[in-house]
């Protein structure tokens, strides 16, 4: 019997070794793999390449495993101005940056996950941000040459999931975790409920099991249970 | 007198066609948001995966897995679907979304504009913008027309650095509605009480005035007297 179901957050992490690189989903709260991540910061790690959408905020979770200082490196695209943290660390010179487009980073991780060798885009042709990149013009319009993004382990975040490794999001918790389900070596899922097999619509399972190595079934980490406070300015 | 933020999101509004899908960046473009005509089907479509936001969750029913891009508890309009990152960017580099309405530091004559970056800002995050300028047929900047020190934002050669260069079709600014034509800046509206050459004293780039050049249409509130240092 195929059984990818984990007891706990601790066992899910453990293998994580120093140096990894890491990819954890979620855009802003959302679809963030809250619990795994502290797991991480309880058994600690340095060195670590960190990849996604942004650098967390506040002191738990993403933002805090900046401030622990256990990465050397972070390719994303949109550190929040509230990565109180993660500037702090990037400022003291301890982190290095790799901004990348949004987009790009999202097919990036694609192509890792889809067996390509890269591809062309024309986002950010003529940016500050193409520097050193090889460019290509097809049909009179330049394009960057972009490579794949793999990790070691990813992270991510669903509401059900099966022993399969089956899972269902809801709201915009999909957002990059669907993807980074296809590009590592490791893929573990923290979920809200783990169903039966069968539980699952197949009409409505978003990431097909056979990208998922473990499911952990745990309670949301409790900073990730409440509104946090509105800042209209924020409205998007 | 200039026209207040708000002026400015109405104005790009009453520009935006039924069946639009459309995505507003953070700053006045998103108040556009509040000025749309519920008559006309109109989709707004938020990058972490949502065509069809809705307004603000009221307080006390916010859905913590329902968020858009500003990160504000959203809802969903009836008729909206949801997706992951893949699609959304697809939508927005693969030129399906139909408009883009983005906030700018500097708008250059040949469409060329910068938004992501302040020179002064310590920390850099890109987010979408390039990959919306680059994809979205009608990439439309709504922006105030000059800076608080009164410099001009709409310029010969863009000095911050870009977003994407020759994709801006139209400004929206306080002052005035500009085309990005092939051949330069045409002026196509201006704020009542504004003569084109004031507009022009206030743009450092050359403005054609269109023949057809008319006073920009907004309700009298609207209309403000912006303080400037």
């Amino acid at each position: 019997m195929i059984d990818k179901s984990l007891a706990t957050c601790a066992e899910a992490v453990a293998s994580v070794f120093d140096g990894a690189t890491l990819m954890f989903g979620g855009f802003g709260n959302a679809g963030m793999p809250g619990r795994l991540i502290e797991a991480l910061r309880a058994k600690g790690a340095r060195d670590l390449v960190i990849i996604s959408n942004g650098a967390g905020t506040g002191n738990f979770a993403l933002g805090a495993l900046f401030g622990d200082g256990c990465a050397r490196k972070w390719i994303g695209s949109f550190p929040s101005p509230s990565a109180a943290q993660f500037r702090d660390r990037y400022l003291k010179g301890d982190v290095e940056i790799e901004l990348v487009p949004q987009g790009t980073l999202v097919e990036r991780i694609r192509c890792a996950g889809a067996g390509l060798g890269g591809f062309f885009t024309p986002t950010g042709a003529g940016t500050e941000l193409a520097a050193g990149k090889e460019t290509r013009v097809i049909d009179g319009r330049e394009f960057l040459v972009e490579k794949p993004l793999s990790a070691d382990f990813a992270f991510l975040k669903a509401h059900r999931g099966d022993r399969l490794g089956n899972l269902a999001y809801r709201g915009t918790m999909r957002n990059f975790n669907m993807v980074m389900a296809t590009a590592a070596k490791v893929v573990v899922a923290e979920v809200d409920e783990l169903v039966p097999v069968g539980a699952l619509n197949p009409e409505d399972v978003h990431t097909p099991g056979i990208f998922v190595d473990h499911v952990v079934q745990v309670a949301r980490h409790p900073r990730l249970l409440e509104v946090e406070a509105r800042d209209e300015e924020k409205a998007s | 007198m200039t026209l207040t933020r708000d002026g400015i999101a109405y104005r790009v509004a009453q520009e935006l066609p039924e069946g639009s899908y459309v995505n507003l960046g953070v700053g006045i473009p998103i108040l556009v948001a509040n000025y749309l005509d519920p008559q006309k089907e109109i989709f707004l479509h938020s990058e972490n995966g949502i065509l069809g936001v809705g307004p603000r969750a009221l307080r006390g029913q916010e859905d913590l897995d329902l968020i858009s891009a500003g990160k504000g508890y959203c809802t969903l309009i009836s008729g909206a679907c949801l997706f992951d990152q893949t699609i959304s960017f697809m939508m927005m580099r693969g030129g399906h979304l139909t408009h883009a309405v983005l906030g700018a530091i500097e708008v250059a004559a040949n469409g060329d504009f910068a938004n992501w970056r302040v020179p002064s800002q310590a920390v850099p995050g890109v987010g979408g913008a390039m990959d919306l300028a680059v994809g979205v047929p009608n990439t439309f900047v709504a922006m105030n027309h000059v800076t608080n020190k009164g410099q001009p934002k709409i310029v010969n050669r863009c000095t911050a650095p870009l977003t994407a260069r020759q994709c801006v079709k139209r400004i929206f600014t306080d002052m005035a509605v500009i085309d990005v034509a092939r051949d330069g800046l045409v002026l196509r509206e201006v704020l009542p009480g504004l003569s084109p050459d004031e507009i022009q004293k206030n743009t450092e780039a050359p403005l054609k005035v269109a023949a057809d050049c008319r006073e920009i249409d907004v309700p009298m509130t609207f209309k403000g007297i912006q303080l400037r240092q």
